[in-house]
């Protein structure tokens, strides 16, 4: 059989068949290719587009990128419905069957204790935001009317009215990012209370996220499925406790930030 | 489980997962893909440059 295989995740053997229709990267459906006490759920890929080179190449494509990603993801999330899957890195590529054995021989003990502790776990991704400000900081020429006072305005703009208003400008921005931080560690502790384990990712660039607002936390939570409905209503409990920052939570997702072996 | 609403999922949050945890396998028997960084930062040059008629919003705050 020729094409590569491509492995989306490891797991312990489930009963439930995956959904007959359920496909995954390259439009393949997955399937289940069992080993000692280790499945790993593998899709048969071209070698056009997934041997080392051209793979590289896709991997600056952004549409290409996001359809695998979301591929890769439809797979792991029909494999959150039947078990507690151990997911593989985006784009995790063999040369064949055998080669997908002989990783699961090799690494069964190490899979087995991590899949062990995630078993009946999922994650939780909470981030929080900072709005901007309405007014303050402004690059200087744009939009001036509304930064200055309106009125007595006229000829008493002098350079120290200037730097005066800069001043408070600066020190305005500076509390607001304190007041913001303390809430996101105050939230951070709270949340953690809920969590077997915890990541912090890098605050998303929201050239990338198109999100509105500094993103100033943006954490992963490892919590219990029997636990994530008390998780959840405490992330909307907290909510609305802070004007100008916003909590956006995603999941329940696979426990793709817990993976490694050193948690 | 109790199933939470779920809107579609932000392809950056898919990518903080993907690009950044799973667990990385390396060896003679997978292709050598792993240095995902130089993806990321690809992708960063890459959605500037799409985007660069578009002022970026946080340019506001600095």
């Amino acid at each position: 059989m020729s094409g590569l295989r491509y492995v989306y995740a490891v797991c312990r053997p489930f009963g439930t068949p995956l959904p007959a229709q359920l496909t995954g990267v390259a439009g393949v459906p997955p399937k289940q290719l069992a080993h000692g006490e280790l499945v790993a759920v593998v899709g048969q890929v071209p070698e056009e587009d997934f041997a080392e080179e051209p793979l590289r190449a896709h991997l600056e494509d952004l549409d290409w990128l996001g359809a695998t990603a979301r591929a890769h993801q439809n797979v792991i999330d029909a494999l959150t419905v039947v078990t507690s899957p151990l997911p593989l890195r985006l784009a995790t590529v063999f040369l064949d069957d055998s080669g997908v054995r002989t990783m699961l021989q090799e690494r069964e003990e190490t899979f087995v204790r991590t899949l062990d502790r995630l078993e009946g776990r999922v994650e939780w991704g909470v981030k929080v935001y900072a709005e901007p400000p309405e007014t303050a900081g402004r690059p200087e020429g744009s939009g001036g009317a509304d930064a200055r006072p309106a009125p007595a305005a006229g000829t008493a703009g002098s350079g120290r009215d200037y730097l005066r208003r800069r001043r408070n400008q600066r020190k305005e921005s500076e509390e607001r990012w304190q007041r913001a931080e303390r809430f996101a560690s105050r939230l951070h502790a709270s949340l953690s209370g809920y969590a077997e384990d915890t990541r912090m990712h890098a605050p998303q660039n929201s050239a990338l996220s198109g999100a509105s607002g500094r993103n100033i936390l943006n954490a992963a939570y490892l919590v219990p499925r029997t636990g994530s409905e008390a998780f959840v209503e405490l992330v909307d409990r907290t909510k609305d406790d802070e004007p100008g920052l916003r909590v956006e939570l995603t999941g329940p997702w696979a426990a793709y930030s817990f993976s490694g072996e050193d948690t | 489980m109790t199933v939470v609403e779920r809107r579609e999922v932000a392809l950056v949050d898919l990518l903080d997962r993907l690009l950044a945890g799973g667990v990385v396998i390396s060896g003679d028997l997978t292709l050598r893909i792993a240095d995902v960084d130089l993806v990321r930062i690809d992708l960063k040059a890459l959605i500037s440059s799409v985007n660069e008629n578009v002022p970026a919003p946080w340019e506001e705050m600095l």
